[in-house]
């Protein structure tokens, strides 16, 4: 029936029109609808249009990344050829990769370079370049700025043991000044992708890898991923609340932002709604990025999340397509984008921008955690990520429920991926 | 003249049967468009399933490879640990959940029996747990049940029932069952509803004549009520007990795939939809549909006689 309308209407435009309308292709490109997302998208998309005497038609898509992702499923592999270019979440090129075209036919080595090169990286699929990044998460470490004053700090932690002493005497001194509700830390320890994404942080942080490492062997059963694992253990129930084990994003942000946490770990989504008027804690947090192991191995980490667009490989116009990824991830576009709805850019450039500084100062402030950004292992274990996560965010979670001892449970788990991975990933 | 009576008889009765047989063939003629529609919906996915459980499929991949492989998906269903667990989980919900569901359904069916002034009302008020999407109420429920700003710790505290706030979803000993008060605030109102028009369907009179015999409240409940409610009862426990094996929503959204309560639904949905797993999750689903099955058959045998 669409392809009915289209021909009714693309002849029509060729009767009035003359042959430029006729001639033009029409892309249908699948936006996320959170907030400003799918306005932006259909104005952005608009003017690519309008510009290249092109239409595009904005597909709109559920909020939830699992939805999304079975949505996707479906119409990739009835291989459908009714979306043109698909906006992905950073796990789906490895989940979803042989779906795509390559677009470095498209674009060459120093289109890619001004983009975060984690990103990049892990937009590649069995070496094509099967996505292109568009906007960015990263976990990061917000933090009260008015308590740390109160009780003596000048400065946010650098390590997790800092964190855990900071937090350990604030949560006292609070506790002690009548708000018996107050915690040190809070983050997401529910089981599901957000205990995969926080628990990776703390591992890479002590130097434990990334489960499974990009050339696909596993990693887990190391002592730096126990080490890190009992850490988080440690915090259940003292510095965080026992509740912490179903936390997921809001949950967590529901008790920071009423006051009652020193610190939590989140996306960047949770700033402007921090400093949204009616918040309890507006203009007395900031950001920063996660702090690091004590030991010589320990590095800052910030898991990466964000979205990129990709071309199918059932579209008719991949060369159309790829001209509007290329587009809307142009350097303009990412400025715009940054400016009218604070998404994070992929390119490290616009962190910079001028425009970018005045209206959102935190994006500027974010940019150091892009370097020390670390990716969830899909691209190595490509469609059998979700296995994987899962198998690993239930190993983790059986740690800090206390079911579980960390060096056994991750033994386990490598027994585990062993058997997932079976001839290769 | 005894031959043509004995043709006579024969005529008759072929008559007759080929009208039986012609009333056969209307009734199937007026049967078959729900059979079609039937065998479309139900059944051709039914077949689909099952046919895709004996092969090994990943929705991920493409060009999409597909073979079979025998047995194979419910040999590692018969060892998967992980969907024991979660087949009990299941039946552990379905009987726990029902059983109160039936009692406190009763109790308030025969409340709400009772005449007093606003019970139309009042009929009306008590359904709203049930007309809530499960989804939008199972959220609300987390919320409620966190440990920090949740408003059922601070109920429990104020009234001195707990000494401190309790993590409802995070403890793995309390998950199960904060998962199902959820279902039982849910779904009794449905249950009192059922029950609610059985015990209409009891004549006054019963009840009169058991005081005429001098029997107290509690004879009368237990020699009249509790017979004549029997098939209203059962079918509400049937409905109840389909309906929670086949537990989804409340679950998916209040604890995710936490193996502490995952129900069989949960497991399979990430199996199909999260692993792209289209042979072992369709292997699973002929499992649950056989659990269910056999639930069913379980109830028609014990109960047979009074079903018909």
């Amino acid at each position: 029936m669409k392809r009915m309308w289209l021909a009714i209407v693309v002849a029509f435009g060729g009767l009035l029109g003359g042959a430029a309308f006729a001639q033009g292709v029409t892309l249908h490109i699948s936006c996320g609808a959170v907030g400003t997302e799918l306005q932006l998208c259909k104005e952005e998309s608009q003017a690519w249009a309008q510009k290249t005497g092109n239409t595009v038609v904005v597909v709109s898509t559920p909020n939830s990344t699992s939805d999304r992702l079975a949505l996707y499923q479906q119409q990739l592999s009835a291989q459908s050829s009714s979306i043109d270019i698909y906006q992905i979440d950073v796990t789906y090129p490895g989940i979803l990769g042989s779906y795509f075209i390559d677009l470095s036919k498209y674009f060459s080595q120093s289109d890619l370079s001004p983009f975060i090169p984690a990103l990049v990286s892990n937009d590649q699929y069995e070496g094509k370049q099967v996505a292109i990044p568009w906007f960015n998460d990263a976990g990061v470490l917000y933090y009260r700025t008015d308590l740390l004053q109160k009780y003596g700090y000048s400065n946010p932690p650098t390590t997790w043991t800092e964190l855990t002493q900071m937090a350990q005497k604030i949560q006292a001194g609070e506790r002690a000044n009548g708000n018996d509700k107050f915690w040190g830390y809070v983050w997401q320890g529910d089981s599901y992708e957000g205990l995969t994404c926080d628990a990776l942080e703390w591992i890479y942080s002590f130097g434990g890898g990334t489960i499974v490492d990009p050339q696909g062997n596993i990693t887990i059963d190391n002592p730096q991923a126990a080490e890190a694992i009992n850490m988080a253990a440690g915090w259940v129930g003292t510095i965080s609340p026992p509740g912490v084990l179903s936390y997921q994003e809001e949950d967590a942000r529901g008790v920071w932002q009423a006051g009652n946490a020193a610190f939590m770990r989140n996306w960047p989504y949770a700033y402007s709604e921090g400093q949204s008027a009616d918040s309890p804690i507006k203009g007395k947090f900031a950001v920063t990025v996660l702090p690091k192991a004590d030991t010589p191995q320990g590095k800052h980490a910030a898991t990466l999340g964000g979205w990129q667009l990709a071309v199918s490989r059932f579209s008719q116009h991949p060369a159309e397509a790829a001209d509007l990824v290329k587009y809307l991830t142009s350097d303009s576009v990412e400025v715009d984008r940054a400016v009218k709805g604070s998404f994070l850019p992929s390119r490290l450039a616009v962190y910079d921008d001028p425009q970018v500084i005045q209206a959102h100062d935190f994006i500027h402030a974010l940019k150091p955690v892009f370097s020390s950004a670390v990716a969830r292992p899909s691209t190595a274990t490509k469609d059998k990520y979700n296995q994987v996560s899962s198998a690993f965010w239930t190993a983790v979670h059986n740690v800090l429920a206390g079911q579980a001892q960390a060096n056994q449970a991750l033994a386990g788990l490598k027994q585990q991926l062993t058997r997932i991975k079976g001839a290769g990933w | 003249m005894q031959q043509t009576a004995i043709e006579a008889k024969r005529r008759r009765a072929g008559r007759g049967m080929s009208l039986e047989r012609r009333r056969a063939r209307t009734a199937w003629l007026f049967l078959a468009p729900s059979l079609i529609v039937i065998l479309l919906v139900a059944g051709y996915p039914l077949f689909r399933t099952i046919q895709l459980s004996f092969t090994q499929t990943s929705l991920l991949q493409f060009p999409l490879k597909s073979h079979v492989v025998g047995f194979l998906n419910y040999k590692f269903l018969l060892q998967d640990s992980q969907w024991w667990h979660s087949v009990l989980n299941t039946v552990v919900f379905t009987v726990v959940s029902v059983g109160i569901e039936t009692v406190l359904g009763l109790g308030i069916a025969m409340l709400v029996n009772a005449k007093f002034p606003g019970r139309g009302a009042m009929r009306t008020a008590m359904l709203i747990p049930w007309a809530i999407p499960t989804v939008v109420s199972a959220q609300m429920w987390r919320w409620m049940y966190n440990d920090v700003y949740g408003v059922i710790n601070d109920i429990f505290m104020k009234l001195h029932l707990t000494d401190k706030a309790y993590a409802w979803l995070a403890n793995p000993k309390l998950m199960m069952p904060a998962v199902i008060s959820v279902d039982v605030w849910k779904t009794t109102p449905f249950m009192a509803l059922l029950l609610l028009a059985g015990l209409q369907s009891i004549p006054g009179e019963l009840y009169e004549a058991g005081r005429v015999d001098g029997a107290n409240p509690w004879q009368n409940f237990v020699r009249v009520t509790l017979p004549l409610l029997r098939p209203a009862l059962l079918v509400a426990l049937i409905f109840r007990t389909l309906d929670a094996l086949r537990v989804f929503d409340a679950i998916y959204v209040m604890t995710g795939t936490n193996p502490n309560t995952m129900s069989m639904a949960v497991y399979a949905r990430q199996q199909l939809v999260d692993f792209g797993a289209l042979g072992y999750g369709s292997a699973m689903s002929v499992g649950i549909f056989v659990i269910i099955g056999l639930f069913v058959v379980a109830y028609v045998v014990s109960l047979g006689v009074e079903v018909d």
